[in-house]
């Protein structure tokens, strides 16, 4: 197994496997599929491949119209296109009728990197999570990414899946099962407790650990099913642990840091500290300086919990 | 699979249907007190001809796999759908009563519903094409002779997606999906020629890669001759129906203003008058 791996490129894998297992499976693309990865499935089942052009619209459209046929569909490019610009149709044709779309957002978050801003998807997750009958799910790593595009299978409504360009940290083994609603602690501790999605996750650990020298035990969750979110576990690490650091690549506002929010608020009040995106756009530049102008690492991650400690 | 010309007896049946279907409408939209009398109003005699002639559908058995679908993507036109549906058998005519009443089935704008008929969500227009497509190559991948059949509002086609849905259609040669667009000119602020032209129509559909077929949208012999005709293999078929906003009550024809607004209680006598249906 490979130190460091792309979600998107765990999703490329994944969907290659399930189309050679089942018949019902059509992926779709916006002219993005070397990128999305998708194209790997295109190759192999080239009459249960469908590239929408750039026409990001008729994408959802087709999509809705083929699930409406049966067919379990996949329909992917980046975030930042398969969110904001179509959101009126994910509203109208996937997620009011719950059709079975799984609408793929690769290249979410900052780490996109060098395109700069216009294709840095860090509204998307709060987007969707909007959306009555709307799955939003975030993986952490490669494995991850496969197991929730295996799981996706069982769900019959909409599902938005966010993947990513950059090649983060492995931290699950082929042994580990995603279960929708589910958060996931991966590392325990009583201290304080990082709620992260995505590449936070492995940040967050990276900070734990440092921490972990310094005689602070945080406990990390890795919050992979941003919705339906696992509110139970949010308020047993609020009742345990007495704070909360939420880390996402995305705005603090609406996204992974405003649900966790909104559950503390309404269930059981502690200090809530977000880290993220601060209502403000991305930047262009190489992935890991932009993670180090935004504060989003690890390092980041161990300071703002020193300073919320204390 | 050419069909035998309608006969007489059939283009006055489909007639009747139509008239029955008008009758609904505004029944249905006095009752509800808001709703799109016009643009339902001129689809009525397409809508007889589709699912009393054309389409292969059974109202009892409604998720029937091979049926063919029909998607309106002028989904402010719900009341000529639900009318026909009604009509057809899917559900008793009084339930058309429940228009736009918290709790009914028959919503403001259709939500796909398969057991009453209704097969796509549509509202927001510049949509259903789209959908239509996705269905009719879902359909050629399961091999089935089903048909997709859309109708569009020729308002709606000012939208870009439907566009890119025109073009992927012939692209993907979805010669099993029959577009049909009511150009009845006049959208909510008025002639659509002055709103955002549209015209050449036919011309827009061609260079898009359709086989375009004009008919009078109110002359059901006509329709049925556009329907019947073989569509060409490859293509998807555009069916560009000639009609009139408002058509069969003559205080709502040619007029932009009765789009969105229900006839009222003295209306609908004077229209029932018209129709010949009871007040």
């Amino acid at each position: 197994m490979a130190d460091k791996q792309a979600t998107r490129d765990a999703y490329g894998i994944a969907l290659q496997r399930i189309g050679n297992q089942r018949d019902d499976i059509v992926v779709l693309d916006a002219d993005l599929s070397g990128s999305t990865r998708s194209k790997k499935f295109g190759a192999e089942h080239p009459d249960k491949f469908f590239n929408a052009g750039i026409a990001e619209q008729n994408m959802i459209g087709l999509a809705a119209g083929f699930a409406s046929t049966g067919k379990t569909v996949f329909a992917s490019t980046f975030s930042m296109f398969i969110t904001g610009r179509v959101y009126d149709q994910i509203r109208q044709n996937l997620a009011r009728p719950r059709a079975k779309v799984r609408v793929v957002g690769s290249h979410g978050g900052i780490t996109v990197g060098e395109d700069g801003p216009s294709h840095q998807a860090c509204e998307d997750v709060g987007l969707m999570r909007l959306l009555p009958n709307m799955q939003v799910w975030v993986p952490a790593d490669g494995p991850e990414t496969e197991r929730m595009v295996e799981a996706s299978l069982d769900i019959d409504g909409p599902v938005f899946i966010r993947t990513g360009r950059a090649k983060c940290a492995i931290i699950h083994d082929e042994n580990y099962k995603f279960i929708p609603g589910k958060g996931e602690i991966v590392r325990d501790g009583a201290d304080l407790t990082f709620i992260a999605m995505g590449i936070m996750v492995g940040a967050c650990l990276e900070a734990a650990e440092t921490l972990a020298a310094e005689g602070v035990n945080a406990r990390v969750v890795n919050m992979a099913s941003v919705k339906p979110m696992d509110a139970d576990l949010v308020v047993r690490c609020a009742k345990e642990t007495g704070r909360i650091i939420t880390a996402e690549e995305h705005s603090i506002v609406g996204g992974l840091g405003g649900a966790v929010a909104e559950i503390c608020g309404e269930q059981c009040p502690v200090p809530v500290m977000r880290l993220g995106m601060r209502d403000e756009f991305g930047r262009t530049g190489p992935a890991g300086e932009l993670l180090e102008y935004f504060h989003l690492t690890a390092a980041d991650m161990a300071q703002a919990a020193r300073g919320f400690l204390k | 699979m050419q069909k035998a010309t309608a006969t007489d007896l059939e283009i006055a049946d489909l007639k009747e249907k139509a008239r029955q279907i008008r009758i609904s409408i505004v029944k249905m939209l006095a009752e509800a007190g808001s709703g799109h009398p016009g643009g339902s109003l001129s689809a009525a005699d397409i809508m007889s001809v589709l699912y009393f002639r054309v389409m292969n559908h059974d109202p009892g058995n409604p998720l029937k796999p091979d049926r063919d679908r029909f998607v309106l993507s002028k989904g402010h036109a719900a009341p000529v759908l639900y009318a026909t549906l009604a009509e057809a058998g899917y559900f008793p005519k009084s339930e058309l009563l429940s228009l736009r009443k918290l709790g009914s089935f028959l919503r403001g704008h259709p939500l796909t519903d398969l057991e009453h008929g209704i097969e796509a969500t549509t509202g927001s227009l510049g949509q259903g094409l789209s959908f239509a497509v996705g269905a009719a190559l879902g359909l050629k991948l399961d091999r089935s002779a089903a048909r997709v059949f859309c109708l569009m509002g020729d308002g709606e086609i000012q939208s870009g997606q439907i566009w890119e849905a025109a073009m992927s259609a012939a692209h993907y040669k979805a010669d099993n999906l029959i577009g049909i667009l009511d150009r009845n000119r006049l959208q909510i602020d008025g002639d659509t020629e002055k709103v955002m032209a549209l015209d050449p129509v036919a011309d827009k559909w061609t260079a898009f890669g359709w086989h375009v077929v004009e008919a009078d949208g109110h002359d059901t012999k006509a329709l049925c001759a556009a329907f019947d005709a073989p569509p060409v293999p490859g293509k998807p078929t555009l069916i560009l129906a000639d009609t009139v906003k408002g058509k069969g009550v003559s205080f709502m024809e040619g007029k932009a203003s009765f789009h969105g607004v229900a006839p009222s209680r003295d209306e609908e006598t004077q229209a029932m008058a018209e129709l010949g249906g009871d007040a």
